[in-house]
This record gives C-alpha cells, structure tokens and sequence, in this order.
C-alpha cells in the first residue's frame, strides 16, 4: 500500500483490469510482495490468528442469525433448537461460543507482545491506536452477544454493566433508559443488541484494514525493534509469512477444536443454561473471563462513579500510552529494568482477572483472618484487587515515563541482519554505540 | 529477570487453586463417573432407557422437559435409537410412548379443545397447566425443568447424583422449617437454623423437594436390581443425554477434525521448514 510496486500484469486480462482497478496489484503489495522483516518469532503469528478468529465469528455468526429469535420469550429456545435440531447446529454455535473466547486470547497476546516490544512508539502511533479502538469494539461485540442466550447470566450481567451508565453525573439515567429502550433489560434491550452484535463485527473488519494499511505505511517492527536497513533484513511476505502464519493458525486451531469438540461449556458459566428470570438473581454474577480484570479494578474503587471511570481509565490508558513511554528504545530485550516490570505487570493482569472471578469479601489466603489493619480486612479480594490496580496504572502513569528518562539500556545490534550473521560474541564494536541514534 | 517474572506469574496461579469461602455453602459433590466421560466416552444405552424410565415414573410428576420431544427418544444416540428406523418419528418404541399420553389439541372441524393420543412429534406434556399451578402443589416451590438440568449446575452429574442419593437427618441443632428437606450438597446458608455451636454449622441447604427415590421405585425392564444408587446414576445419565443429545456426534466429528488438523499441522510445519531452509534468522 506504499512505496514501490513490483506488481507486472501477466495476462490480456491483468493488463486490462489493471488500468481500471489495480486490485490485483493492491493485493500482490501487500500479501505477496510486501517486504517483512525476516526475524519476527511466534509472538507475531497472533495478527493473523486474529484475522482468522474475526472470520470465524462472522462466518458462524451470520449462521446463528438465520435460527436465532431476538425476543424475550423465545431466545433461550431458539438457542436450545440451533443445539438440538439444526443441522450441525451444536457445531456453528459452540464455535461461536468458544470463538470468542479464543478471539479474547489471541486478542491479549497480541497486546501484550506490543507491550513488550514497544509497537506503540513511532512510527506506529496511529496503527497502535486503531488496535486499541479494535478492542474496544471486540469488548462490546462480546458483551452483547453474551446477552443475546438470554440465559440467567445474559441477563443479569446485562443490567449491571447497563447500569454502570446510571454512575455517570447528570445524564446517567437518561444513557441508562436510552440503552435499554424502557425503563429495564427488557425485549427492546435485546432487539438493539442483537441489531448492534451484527452490525459491530463489519465495522471491527473496516478498522482492522485501517489497522493493515497503517502497518504497511512503516512496515511491521520486529524484536529487536530495529528499523529494517536493507533489503538484507526482509523476506516478502509469500511465501515466507504466509506459511508460518499459516502453521501458527493450525496450531491455534487444535487448541480451539479441542474446546469446542470436547469442552465446549468449560470457558462458560453453567448459570447460563437456566433462562433468564428478572426475579431471581443469581447468587454470584460474573462476567466471562476476558472482562474480568476490568471487572476487579470496577469492583475495588469504594465509589461506584469512581469505579466506572477506572474500569475505562484501564482502556484509555494504552490509548495515550505512545505518549507516556519516554524511552527511545522499542524492543525490552534492550531495556532490563523495564523487563522486569513489564513480568510484573503481565502477572498483575492474571491477579485481577483472578480477582474479578471471586466475591471481593473472599480470603486470598483461606483461614487467615487476623490480617486486618484498622477495619479493612487486607487478606481479602478487594484489597488484593486495589493493590493489583494501582500497579496497573503506576506502570503506565509513573514507571514507563520516568524508567525511559533513567535506565541505561543494553548495547542494540546495528541491523536486523548483524546478530543474525554474527552472533554477540563476535559482534563488530559498533553493536555498542548509544541506543539514542536509533529510534 | 525473566525468571521472577515467571515465578510471580507462578504465585498467581497458585492463589488461585485455592478454594473460596462464602457464607452460601455446599458439599463437595460426590466423585462420580459415567461411561459418557471423556473424549471417547459415550452413552450406555441400556442405562438410557433405564433412565428414561426413572424419569417418567418418578421425576416427570413434578418435572418438565420443555424442550424434549418424543421423536428425540428414537434419534441417534437416543434411549430407543434403533438402526431400522433412521426417522426417529417411525419408531415403535417411541410411538408407543407417545400414545400412552393424552395431549390437549383443536378439532379442526368444530374449534373445541379435544384430548388426542400423543405422537412422536409431541413435546413432552408439561406436569402442570402454568407454573402458580405448579407452586401450588410443591409449597410454593418451582420444579425447575430438567431439560438443561445436567450442564445447567456446576459439575452437572455429580451434582445431581449427589442431591438425589445426599438426603440425611442433620440432628436435633436443625430446626428444618415445614416443607423442607436438608440436603448437605444444596447450596445455602444454616446459620439460621443451626442451634448447635457456630463453628459445626452444617454444609448445606434446604431443597423443597422430598427425598424423590428410593430403593426399588421402578422395575427395570432389563432386570437390573433397582437400588438407590443405581436409579440415580442412570437417571442421571438420561438427563446429561437430555442436555446434550448431539455429545457423542460432536466426539465423533471432534476426533476426525483433530486427526485431520494434526496432519494438517504437520504438513504446514514441513512446508515451513522447507522454504525458510535459505533464510538466516
């Protein structure tokens, strides 16, 4: 999508359409010839096991809708007939299901590896962002097509995170009555969510090209985080990122049919299979495993406004987070210190989605019970929750910004291509020289 | 530095194996297995129908199965499958069942509400018209339906196998309000209804359901010795079929997806090696 093309029409018919429409040469410079760096790892495989993932959705999605009844009294049974009686139904719907959860995985390992290896600092500022506003839209897709079973859970976690709005000064209730469409989750809830879970996937699929195009525009970064030199530091993309991906997507592939053919309801919560009752809330609501981090840093601020504003706070913080990494260097493998905070913070997102998944009264540590200052029990959820959060936001808000002004980062090779060709050992004395030049 | 990391990512997941303490509780279900556990694991049809039949006598009283149909006792894999008749609604068996229920219809000439012999293609008959008839005649409480029952409660089978053969006199420290039952693995809280000291409060719940069976309630067909133990593992049975009546073909379908994805996998793998073969990285 930029640069020099090497694209030459072969045929009559190439030749014709070429200078008409240059789809086909569009295509061939950026999945054929498009030059990748040649020393990305596995971690890089998860943009395409996205792709895959969205695919899937949209593909069993569009599906499910030919069965699916968006109405308060027959959605759980129109769910139950696509498990029963449609052909293959139980196939298309448990993966759906678990696809979304495999979506969810493959989301964060995504994010993470550009945590890790500084895909957000220039020139990637824009591509990094689209990401963000990528996992947003993923967050609201999944949030209401878990709505849409109209199961206990569906509709209890409906009215709390629906209600969350009402937190908002002035206009709460009326955003809150505005969602619903009444004054409750209700059958108009339902219908607007159904209408927007098929409408948000096209436009995940819009911003996910934006995402392609941006990358295209400075090429992928790769772990060392060098800019590629030469030509000596790429391979095109056919065949050699077509087949690793391709191999990953198989790999990713086994793990998800493992889920779907012989766990299908291990990632779910079983209250789910009992229909929705407004009279009967369930004894613990939860919502699945991929909000439950944000569900903790919710659930450990006192004030419910507060609470609200750190949950999206959480967010938008990796919105802004180009700006609040002050380091030159993008790849951690040159930046010890920030490595190990990075470890820290990978392990703090594990403790508050493990948080989120219990009551916040519950012990950490079972039995203990004279770990109590004042009258704040701190061997608890909650406490462990406030913890956990305050490190999540001091490692955007305090560590990036000041370790990139402090820390003296390792010696980074001259090119891709150099600790590649000759090894550290024997590395030529300009590998040293100070990491500012680079960027 | 790595490794700290891992170790903390370590501590965090040894925290949570740890179990959670609420006031709510209930016993561990008991450790229970059937033949349909596992990846290979598939249903015992002779239990199904044993199943059935424990259903039918003893829980279809009080219990709906709103999404069950006759048909569905005769479709592959079901209690009464039977290789000649691929079309589940030609089965003896399951016509045969059907017939034994009156089910409400309209007669097409006059309009009235006429009673007609079920068929195949009829859901099974609701026990009650509505459900304040059906609180009516349970004290107030709501048998829930059975349907999704199995995959509907944590560790589905055990639970249930658990609460029908779990029913025990607590002592006298219990008071048990009228109408009720303790069962140790229903979820709730004694605290209120426990006159001993707070530290033996009792794991465990009240269940409005009396005691549902005991040895000997049914007959078997197949001669089986109907004890308590064996009317609920195969009651049990039934109801986790009833929940997934397409398990064994999605098993089935899952091993020929994974043999195929390996070889598919393996295939890539080569082919990975093969064209970076040249490339230094």
């Amino acid at each position: 999508m930029s640069g020099h093309s090497n694209y030459e029409p072969k045929t009559g018919f190439e030749r014709w359409l070429d200078v008409r429409l240059p789809i086909v040469r569009l295509a061939y410079d950026s999945v054929v010839d498009f030059p990748t760096p040649k020393n990305l790892n596995y971690w890089w495989t998860f943009g395409g096991i996205l792709a895959f993932c969205l695919g899937i959705q949209i593909v069993t999605g569009v599906i499910l809708a030919m069965h699916y009844v968006p109405h308060v009294d027959y959605a759980f049974a129109s769910v139950e007939r696509i498990m029963r009686d449609v052909n293959y139904g139980w196939l298309v719907r448990y993966m759906h299901a678990n696809g979304a959860s495999m979506f969810f995985v493959a989301v964060y390992v995504h994010i993470f590896r550009g945590l890790y290896y500084g895909s957000y600092k220039a020139p990637r500022e824009v591509l990094w962002i689209l990401g963000c506003v990528i996992y947003l839209l993923m967050m609201a897709t999944a949030f209401m097509g878990y709505v849409l079973p109209w199961g206990q859970m569906s509709f209890h976690g409906a009215v709390v995170i629906t209600n969350l709005f009402g937190a908002l000064p002035v206009v709460g209730p009326s955003i809150t009555t505005w969602l619903w469409g009444g004054f409750a989750v209700d059958d108009p809830t339902l219908n607007r969510f159904f209408s927007l879970h098929y409408l948000l996937p096209f436009m995940i699929a819009g911003v996910v090209i934006l995402h392609i195009w941006a990358l295209h525009v400075p090429g992928n970064n790769n772990p060392t985080g060098v800019n590629v030199k030469s030509k000596a530091d790429t391979v095109p993309f056919h065949p050699y990122y077509t087949v690793k991906d391709g191999f990953a997507i198989a790999v990713f592939m086994l793990m998800f049919a493992s889920f779907v053919f012989f766990n299908p309801n291990a990632l779910g919560d079983a209250v789910n299979y009992v229909p929705a009752n407004p009279l009967v809330t369930p004894a613990h609501i939860v919502p699945e495993w991929y909000f439950l981090p944000f569900y903790a840093i919710l659930r450990a601020v006192p004030n419910k406004l507060a609470g609200v504003l750190g949950m999206f706070g959480a967010i938008a913080m990796l919105f802004v987070l180009p700006w609040l990494d002050t380091s030159k260097v993008r790849s951690m493998r040159y930046r010890p210190t920030a490595k190990l905070y990075f470890f820290i913070f990978v392990a703090t997102c594990l403790v508050l989605g493990f948080c989120g998944g219990r009551l916040p009264d519950d012990h950490v540590i079972p039995k203990l019970t004279t770990f109590t200052l004042l009258d704040a029990d701190l061997n608890s959820m909650v406490w462990l929750s406030r913890i956990a959060a305050t490190y999540y936001f001091a490692y955007f808000l305090l560590i990036l910004p000041i370790l990139g002004l402090t820390e003296t980062p390792l010696p980074q090779p001259e090119s891709i291509s150099e600790p590649v060709l000759s090894h550290s050992a024997n590395a030529p004395a300009g590998a040293a020289a100070s990491p500012e030049k680079r960027g | 530095m790595l490794r700290k990391g891992i170790a903390l990512a370590a501590l965090g997941l040894a925290i949570i194996a740890t179990p959670a303490m609420a006031a709510t509780t209930h016993a561990e279900p008991k450790d229970m297995h059937w033949s349909f556990e596992g990846p290979f694991g598939k249903f015992d049809q002779g239990q199904l129908q044993r199943g059935y039949k424990v259903y039918r006598e003893v829980c279809s009283a009080c219990h709906s199965m709103n999404l069950m149909s006759f048909r569905n006792l005769g479709q592959k894999g079901g209690p009464f499958y039977d290789e000649k008749y691929k079309n589940p609604n030609d089965n003896p068996y399951v016509k045969a069942i059907a017939k034994d229920y009156q089910v409400n219809d309209i007669d097409s000439e006059t309009g009235d509400v006429v009673q007609r012999p079920g068929t195949s293609a009829d859901k099974f008959p609701n026990p009650f018209p509505n459900e304040p008839a059906a609180r009516a005649s349970n004290g107030g409480a709501l048998p829930p339906d059975l349907s999704d029952m199995a995959k509907a409660r944590e560790l589905g089978p055990r639970y249930i196998y658990s609460i029908l053969t779990g029913y025990e006199d607590a002592g006298p420290n219990m008071t048990v309000p009228p109408g009720k039952h303790y069962n140790p693995y229903m979820p709730g809280d004694m605290g209120a209804f426990w006159k001993g000291s707070a530290a033996t409060i009792p794991e465990g719940g009240f269940i409005a359901m009396p005691p549902p069976l005991v040895a000997d309630k049914v007959t078997f067909d197949d001669g089986t010795k109907a004890t308590l133990d064996q009317e609920a593992k195969d009651v049990v049975a039934f109801l986790v079929w009833a929940s997934e009546p397409k398990m064994e073909e999605r098993k089935s379908f899952g091993l020929a997806a994974m043999i195929y994805l390996l070889i598919f996998t393996g295939l890539l793998y080569v082919s990975y090696k093969r064209i970076w073969r040249n490339v230094s990285h």
